[in-house]
């Protein structure tokens, strides 16, 4: 009651100029914080409709939950860091209230949506064409027949050609939702939609398909099977690419296998650990980051990577150094041994971080995606088959055009020999390991963006690196990348048609069969180092 | 003659209870009443079941300062069956055969309580289990403080069909592949049918346990939204797999105001681990949520911060059916004067007492429970605000009356001494059912 007496106040105040709108926009914004869900989001959708620039700043608000009441009823916005208060209505300053005695003004889901078309509406004419971009965007997934009007007036003042085809679309989408628009009016806008042919268009075209009027339903339905019959190429192009993507992430977590176990035939089962002790140095390095420099934290992968490799490749040395070397030619002892380390390890971590997941945040440039034609490409997948790339790229460097890399060769194929030939055996063994170690730390960087950080991180991806290995061939580092991408590619494949849990059964039967066929994998090696 | 009466049956229970060849063991343990913990502290389920046991050695710590039960104190006796279900029997034998514990609270997952089950009936003793779950069992040495599907699973389906919901139209029915999810999505595809959604308006997915690779699945259901009607995920996916799949949610754009999530296994523990602003507004559907404000809920949270020692530790859902269900036996044991299993079976079914969100839970014939049902969005603190709740507390069913076999199953083991008695029968089909 108070507020709405305030309100009235400031609309005496401000004279007959301008009077209903005030009225409008001031009994609009008394009413915000009362009544239901479902109240507060018709309330929001009207301010959208004033198009008033002050509406914007009280909705933005809201959407940032800063929008409070005041214990005598005034909605009143609130800086988040200072807690200093201005009226919503007309920015008057209102101190700084303690924060107990305000009252949130809280949203759901359908509030929300609310927000988001009301502020879609609001940004129609702001002078940054992106804004413009994401309003029409907004605007066309509302696809609300109140805000043709509005539209209409912004298409007619648009510029920039992209942001007018969106419009269009848009106003297309609101047009098929309205119950009074004419009949070629639809039919155009049923035209406009097929020639944007993704998601939203089908959204809209959808409901229109099963239309009373036959006309609009007919070419509604050739709309949607035009639409249907592009997807279908896009589909195919978007399985590839998920294909190549969880190829990239077998590739990244089995390389470092590839060599301690394909190079060096260490049964390795701590290889999963020393990917999850890569994952939590990226957890220490964003937690150091963010208590200590957070204009660091875009850079916080980079960082971690190399910390990631040193932490995991010295883990490495000393497994081998400690057991693996004792353990040389008995591969059982071996798979023992390395799986008590696991276990260790395991245990290890949830005793010094905690037996539940650590957030480890994703920077700007690994968040969110983008679209190819019809398909959508998010962006940390990108960048992780980007970052397998490379690291492959840098392994196979290391081990054809390096000294060491000579070495390792060396020792794995003719121990006896090598040694005759004054290579230290044992350093190179240490260093070889290290090595696939320390790339499965780098692998367990590149997983913290996409799985969850916790001690049992490894335990799901041993059986895949193991998987990969034995299918590519051991001992063939091409071999690795080659059983990556094909079992990636099939899987996806697979998916979409047998369901997760099939398509994986099918998989492993599928290199069961492969392995009685060709016990060596897809590239065998061949020649004495065989059997060595 | 009160004294008399109670030191009596003390030794009948004790007699009853001690081995035979035994009979001075028996006696010595009669200082103290041991309660059994039952939850995995290693292995893939140490996450969530750890706090399990941390909370009932904070509850047991709190009844031993006001004095214990019976007069005696209370002795946790914590094991760890190592998220291994059939370590989970031979625990629970350990504990009832030879630490002779009054009771047992513990199990997670449905197949560890399935497995412990023919050892709490065969040494007849009594399993307190405090998760939410699939319902279609009774059994009279268990008491279920957690909720059944129409404690959770039905109220959530049927906010998210009203208008403050959405008015979802379309529904994916998403899930890891084991029984929980496979039970409770029959459940609620036969309720949606019922409700008139049509075949091709319900998908439903499984993956394994652990998936990682949510490409595929987010995108398909992204597909199924975008047919012109109101689209919302109904989550069963359970533990790890939630990350990467919210994270991918957050990473092909989907929001909640587009396509809503509303999970059965999410609460603030899991969220803990996740960057939750691309999750705002994805829902949750428990009988109890940190965030609601309470006198005895902020009392059980600062408790809890003491007892841990670390002020950001969360509670959950599990936690306050552990809290009722502790309380209730408390109770019961101080109603039937003795900790003897038949003795406070029959005493529990009529006892009350408290939850945490301002009712009073009862415990029922059918072994089940009362609780509210609260519908929580989704906050950038990784807090669930609640947007929806039932004016009642909602009586726990096990039999779900949308399948058509158990329709006719009702569960009563004060009047009928039975678990799956069928009405038109009239017949109990006991072990047979």
């Amino acid at each position: 009651m108070t507020s709405l007496l305030r309100a009235l106040a400031l609309l005496l105040a401000l004279g007959c100029a301008g009077a209903a709108a005030a009225q409008d926009f001031a009994g609009l914004i008394a009413a915000l914080p009362g009544g239901s869900y479902a109240d507060r989001a018709k309330v929001v959708k009207d301010l959208g409709l004033t198009g008033d620039p002050r509406a914007l700043v009280v909705l933005r608000a809201l959407e940032a939950d800063d929008l409070k009441v005041l214990a005598d009823g005034t909605p009143v916005i609130v800086n988040d860091k200072t807690g200093a208060a201005v009226a919503a209505v007309d920015g008057s300053d209102r101190g700084t209230p303690a924060a107990d005695s305000l009252d949130r003004v809280k949203v759901n889901n359908a509030v929300r949506r609310a927000l988001r078309s009301a502020i879609g509406m609001l940004t129609l004419r702001d002078p940054d064409p992106a804004r413009r971009l994401a309003a029409a965007r907004d605007a066309l997934k509302a696809a609300d027949p109140d805000q043709i009007e509005a539209l209409d007036a912004a298409l007619a003042a648009e510029t920039d050609a992209g942001v007018a085809a969106t419009l269009a679309e848009a106003r297309a989408a609101a047009v098929l939702k309205s119950p009074d628009a004419a009949g070629p009016d639809q039919l155009a806008a049923i035209a406009t939609l097929a020639a944007r042919g993704d998601d939203a268009a089908r959204a809209a075209l959808t409901p229109v398909a099963a239309s009373a009027k036959p006309d609009l339903a007919k070419a509604a339905q050739a709309a949607l099977a035009r639409i249907d019959e592009a997807q279908r190429f896009w589909g195919l192009a978007q399985n590839l690419w998920y294909g190549l993507s969880l190829g990239s992430v077998l590739m990244l977590a089995a390389v470092g296998l590839a060599i301690t176990f394909g190079v060096m035939g260490v049964i390795n089962m701590a290889h999963g650990e020393l990917v999850m002790l890569g994952a939590y140095t990226t957890f220490v390095v964003q937690q150091v980051i963010r208590a200590e420099a957070p204009g660091l934290f875009g850079w916080s992968l980079v960082i971690a990577a190399p910390l990631a490799f040193v932490v995991a490749g010295a883990v490495g040395v000393v497994i081998e150094r400690g057991i693996v070397r004792h353990l040389y030619g008995r591969p059982l002892e071996t798979l023992l041994a390395t799986w008590g380390v696991s276990l260790m390890l395991q245990q290890a971590v949830r005793s010094a971080f905690g037996p539940d997941n650590r957030d480890v945040g994703n920077p700007g440039w690994m968040s969110g995606a983008f679209h190819l034609g019809q398909m959508q490409i998010t962006w940390n997948r990108l960048w992780i088959l980007v970052f397998a790339f490379a690291v492959f790229a840098v392994l196979l460097m290391v081990l054809k055009r390096t000294p060491i890399g000579l070495q390792m060769r060396a020792v794995t194929q003719n121990r006896a020999m090598a040694a005759n030939m004054g290579i230290r055996t044992g350093r190179v063994d240490a260093l070889t390991f290290g090595l696939g170690s320390g790339i499965a730390g780098l692998a367990g960087v590149a997983l913290s963006q996409i799985d969850n950080v916790s001690p049992n991180l490894g335990q799901n991806y041993i059986v895949d690196s193991f998987m990969v290995v034995v299918f590519g061939g051991a001992g063939n580092i091409w071999g690795t990348m080659a059983g990556a991408f094909t079992l990636g590619i099939a899987n996806k494949f697979l998916e979409p048609f047998a369901g997760a849990v099939l398509g994986k059964i099918l998989i492993l039967v599928g290199i069961i069969l492969f392995i009685q066929k060709r016990p060596r994998g897809l590239f065998a090696v061949k020649g004495r180092a065989v059997e060595a | 003659m009160n004294v008399t009466r109670r030191n009596l049956l003390g030794g009948i229970a004790a007699i009853g209870a001690a081995p035979l060849l035994a009979p001075l063991r028996g006696w010595a343990a009669e200082d103290t009443i041991k309660v059994g913990i039952l939850h995995s502290l290693s292995g893939t389920m140490a996450i969530s079941e750890t706090t399990l046991k941390d909370v009932m050695l904070m509850l047991i710590a709190e009844q031993n300062a006001k004095g214990g039960v019976l007069g005696k104190k209370l002795e946790a006796v914590v094991v760890d069956p190592a998220s291994n279900w059939p370590l989970f029997a031979e625990k629970a034998r350990e504990l009832i055969s030879q630490d002779k514990v009054a009771a047992v609270f513990g199990c997670w997952t449905s197949v560890s309580r399935k497995s412990v089950l023919p050892v709490f009936k065969e040494l007849n003793s009594i399993l307190f289990y405090p998760v939410q779950y699939e319902g279609q069992e009774s059994e009279r040495n268990v008491f279920y403080t957690g909720a059944a599907p129409n404690q959770q699973a039905i109220p959530a389906v049927d906010y998210l069909m009203s208008a403050d919901g959405g008015g979802v139209k379309r529904w994916v029915l998403e899930g890891t592949d084991y029984v929980y999810p496979r039970t409770t999505n029959k459940i609620l595809e036969a309720y949606l049918k019922s409700k008139g959604v049509a075949d091709e308006d319900i998908m439903i997915n499984y993956t394994p346990f652990g998936f990682s690779d949510w490409q595929t699945e987010v995108s398909k259901i992204k597909a199924f939204g975008a047919a012109g009607k109101k689209t919302a995920v109904v989550s069963t996916i359970n533990g790890d797999a939630n990350v990467p799949f919210y994270k991918e949610l957050g990473n092909q754009g989907i929001k909640a105001e587009d396509i809503p999530v509303v999970a059965f296994s999410v609460g603030e523990e899991e969220l803990a681990g996740l960057d939750t602003k691309p999750l705002v507004g994805h829902l949750a559907a428990w009988n109890y949520f940190e965030s609601i404000k309470t006198p005895e809920n902020a009392a059980f949270i600062e408790a809890w911060h003491k007892f841990t020692g670390n002020p950001k530790r969360v509670t959950n859902d599990p936690m306050e059916a552990h809290y009722i269900g502790f309380n209730m036996w408390v109770k019961a044991v101080e109603k039937a004067g003795t900790t003897d299993a038949d003795k406070v079976i029959d005493a529990l079914p009529g006892i009350e007492a408290p939850n945490l969100t301002g009712g009073m839970s009862k415990m029922l014939p059918n072994h089940h429970i009362t609780k509210p049902v609260y519908i929580g969005e989704i906050q950038e603190d990784g807090q669930f605000d609640v947007v929806w709740k039932t004016p009642d507390l909602v009586p726990g069913e096990p039999w779900s009356p949308y399948l058509p076999e158990s329709k006719d199953l009702v569960s009563d083991w004060v009047t009928l001494k039975c678990g799956n008695y069928d009405k038109v029968k009239q017949v109990c089909l006991g072990a047979n059912g």
